[in-house]
């Protein structure tokens, strides 16, 4: 590990004979900005902040640092929701912004290779023009990274049926933390070998560094329209969606907002929701011309014999973007009536919505907190939006515990803690609730062939069985006693 | 279900006596895969026993179900439901298990369109080389919890771990199927097959053999139709045809002597200049050469373009079979392995001799 005595003023120095000096920041005022991601509850200033802008400098920054035993951490456009950027204040940060270049585009074979940097929705503008995007759209896709995306495996509203990050991307070019270069993955549709692929998607910088991606493109499709469907009971609602897999279709984006969420966004965008409604889907449907036209016939009559209040179809291209507005505008719309929200993201099976939705209302009344749920129906990832006065004693911490209690019983119907924002910083105790031992030692394991010294974002992603068995509390998985190895007192 | 066909307590004690005693295992399910890889080696370690659907509900588009369950058992319970598993796996046999297509990422012809075996797998049980019993993902559709050891199950040939349980995502049967035919040569199929792909064409398959290409089309009846009108071509039979190609029945999969490679290449890539017969899957990605080629030409030529090479059949196993890994790949691969089965006992080199 580390050891307490590392010379700042020596790693400044040699990062910047190889850097330039202003690619190395470490006095306060320039350090500031980076202390923390989009979650702004955790922030710590790092040792010191590096921009290299090639890969060989980057190879350079790694080796030193393993030398020294520095670890480091990596940062794309810093719009993650769990902290996994988060400094660490014996880490460089190492800021991937300045890879920030589309480096091919293969139209024939309907791929680009791209920096880290890139912006998710700069992909999709680049291609537009010949008529592909790249399919994942987290609904930061006008700032996050693609780097940040692969590291957190990103979703967004349409990967019900066009899959996640891991899904669209074909190969990595990656940095180990001795500096060594790998090639992950291929150009061809699969690769010789283990699938690192995508045991990398999703790692939160702990196992390498992502320096290129080739993502996979897809076609524009030809045709859109989006349906929006009123409930006065959450549970038809949901049970709306499963009717819509049993008639054959998987539509390209499925939302449901419930009714604290449809009176907050539409005071806000004025997005033309029926405000009385215990919840609303927002069903998109793409396709060719004839295919969604007949789809849109069939779900209409669908949600009617589901019990819905009201069913609209978006007339034309401006009403189908108001309707959307109101969704897109959920945590925007929460951010305008409360002084703070925290935003969960655990992942149900759908017939446990009910039950799911029951329960948050009454911790939500036990805690005296509301609680606003906007949800990716199709998928069962739950969102929901805890309001909160930060300024208020005790209430970040009420806050906390109300989530914890959210993301257990996500855990308890049979999900997850986390469907798409990832663990970081923020759900590391939760993980404790996830996995049992066995589990935690095999990720650790992993983690050790690729980072021995456990240099990479230490500390995020996957608690240490210590910290698990000093949460007390533990899970006990088939009678078995949770952390045998550990010492008891 | 029942308890009859839960075989992991006694899967687990048989991990645990063999790597107590340093015994080499060759992991068995039903048997029909036992062509793929290197030539196995060790005691034969038999898992078909642990079998049988644990969960499914169609609304929630998920299936549970333990290794040893055949794919054929899968499929019929999902057909009766009016849904797929979407890669559409090849049998290669009656008694092929969901454990081995996971083991082995087969994937057949609407993978290009779809996903392959990796994207549909959801969560995995499974039982470390020390008999320890591991459970990753789950059973719901985006989970970034902890590092996605399921999918880095997928292909790895047991060589990492006996699968115990498997949860996929399916997807609904699509309403209207038809395939049209094209007289078309390899070269001018290969840039048709990927004009369509890059267009909103409802694609399901496409794969050139001979002098004809055929396009599989998968949706609703009027969108079928729709794009049927505009690609033209012949509507030709629409079941078999897919099923001997998936099952590697057609005439050009019969050996006659020939070793059959398997090319995983970008599918716009024009037809390689390597002697033999080449049938085109995939829409261009994949491209099955039966050749008398050395491993080296065919190997140096796929790497040129960006893809990997597999001996399938027919040639030499006791060789490298699987596309050579750079060094330093290799050594993460030796660490991988030995962090799931340290006494290095499952599936040894069954795909590379280092390993």
């Amino acid at each position: 590990m580390a050891s307490g005595a590392i010379d700042r003023n020596a790693l400044v120095a040699e990062f910047r004979s190889f850097l330039g000096a202003d690619s190395v920041l470490h006095d306060a005022e320039e350090l500031k900005p980076y202390e923390c991601d989009g979650l702004t509850a955790y922030r710590q200033t790092p040792l010191l902040v590096v921009l290299p802008e090639t890969i060989e400098q980057v190879q350079r920054v790694l080796r030193v640092c393993a030398e020294n035993q520095v670890p480091v951490v990596a940062r794309g456009a810093g719009t993650g929701l769990s902290g996994g950027a988060l400094p660490l204040a014996d880490g460089v940060l190492l800021v991937l912004a300045k890879f920030n270049r589309i480096l091919s585009i293969d139209t024939e074979n309907r791929t680009a290779r791209v920096q880290p940097g890139v912006r998710n929705l700069a992909i999709s503008e680049a291609v537009d023009a010949y008529g592909l995007y790249y399919a994942p759209d987290p609904s930061s896709q006008i700032a996050c990274s693609i780097g940040g995306n692969v590291a957190e495996n990103a979703g967004g509203l349409h990967c019900l049926k066009y899959g996640l990050t891991v899904h669209n991307i074909l190969a990595l070019e990656v940095l180990t933390i001795d500096g060594e270069r790998l090639t992950i993955g291929a150009q061809s549709l699969d690769a010789a070998g283990y699938d690192l692929l995508a045991l990398l998607t999703g790692s939160e910088g702990l196992l390498a560094i992502i320096v290129e991606i080739t993502v996979r493109l897809l076609p524009k499709p030809e045709c859109v329209r989006l349906l929006l469907a009123a409930f006065d009971d959450v549970g038809l609602a949901g049970a709306a969606v499963g009717k819509i897999f049993a008639q054959g279709i998987i539509p390209g984006g499925l939302e449901m907002m419930d009714n604290a969420a449809i009176r907050v966004t539409d005071d806000f965008v004025q997005a033309g929701y029926p405000t009385d409604a215990a919840a609303i889907l927002l069903c998109e449907l793409d396709g060719t011309e004839n295919e969604v036209v007949e789809q849109v016939g069939l779900i209409s009559s669908l949600f009617q014999d589901c019990g819905a209040t009201e069913v609209r179809v978006a007339r034309d291209e401006a009403e189908r973007q108001r309707f959307w507005a109101g969704r897109k505008a959920a945590f925007p719309a929460v951010g305008k009536i409360s002084p703070d929200y925290y935003c969960m993201d655990g992942t149900i099976p759908r017939r446990e919505l009910p039950r799911v939705l029951t329960r948050t209302a009454e911790l939500s009344e036990e805690y005296g907190l509301p609680v606003v749920n906007v949800f990716h129906a199709g998928d069962g990832n739950l969102h929901p939006l805890i309001l909160y006065d930060a300024n208020k004693d005790g209430e970040v911490e009420r806050v906390e515990e109300l989530g914890a209690k959210i993301l257990e019983l996500c855990v308890e119907v049979g999900g997850t803690i986390t469907g798409e924002h990832g663990v970081g910083i923020e759900k590391i105790d939760q993980m404790c609730v996830q996995f049992a031992a066995a589990e935690l030692h095999h990720f650790h394991a992993v983690k050790s062939a690729f980072d021995k010294h456990t240099l990479l974002n230490p500390g995020k992603a996957v608690p240490t069985l210590t910290r698990c068995a000093e949460l007390g509390g533990m899970h006990v998985h088939g009678g078995e006693l949770p952390f045998p190895d550990l010492e008891r007192f | 279900m029942g308890e009859q066909n839960d075989a992991s307590s006694e899967l687990a004690a048989g991990l645990v006596r063999a790597a107590a005693e340093g015994t080499p295992l060759a992991i068995v399910g039903g048997g029909s895969k036992s062509f793929l890889g290197r030539t196995p080696e060790g005691e034969p370690f038999h898992v078909r026993a642990h079998r049988g659907i644990v969960a499914y509900e169609p609304t929630e588009l998920v299936i549970t179900a333990r290794a040893g369950t055949t794919l054929a058992e899968i499929e019929k319970v999902l057909t009766d439901s009016g849904q797929m598993l979407a890669f559409e796996p090849p049998h290669f046999g009656a008694t092929a298990t969901l454990g081995g297509t996971v083991a082995s990422a087969l994937s057949g012809p609407r993978r290009p369109y779809a996903g392959a075996a990796r994207d549909f797998v959801l969560g995995v049980k499974m039982l470390s080389g020390e008999g320890r019993t591991l459970t990753f993902g789950g059973q719901v559709m985006k989970n970034v919890a902890g590092y996605d050891m399921s999918r880095l199950m997928v292909g790895a040939m047991g060589t990492l771990g006996v699968l115990l349980e498997i949860s996929l995502k399916v997807l609904p049967l699509p309403a209207q199927t038809t395939t049209l035919g094209f007289p078309l040569d390899a070269a001018a199929a290969i840039e048709q097959m990927n004009a369509w792909a890059g267009k909103p064409v409802p694609l399901s398959g496409a794969y050139h053999d001979k002098d004809r290409l055929f396009v599989r089309l998968s949706g609703t009846a009027r969108g079928v139709a729709q794009s049927v009108e505009r690609l033209g071509g012949d509507v030709v039979e629409n079941g078999r045809r897919w099923h001997e190609l998936r099952e590697h029945k057609l005439e050009h999969f019969e050996p006659g002597g020939k070793a059959l490679w398997r090319l995983s290449v970008p599918p716009a890539t024009p037809p390689m200049a390597l002697p033999g017969e080449t049938l085109i899957d995939w829409g261009g990605a994949l491209r099955w050469l039966k050749s008398e080629c050395q491993g080296e030409e065919i190997r140096a030529a796929v790497s040129r373009v960006g893809g990997h090479a597999m001996l399938y059949r027919e040639g030499d196993r006791a060789g490298e079979v699987y596309h050579p890994l750079s060094g330093p790949l290799l050594k993460l691969h030796q660490r991988l392995k030995a962090s799931f089965d340290p006494k290095g006992i499952l599936n040894r080199g069954r795909i590379y001799s280092e390993l």
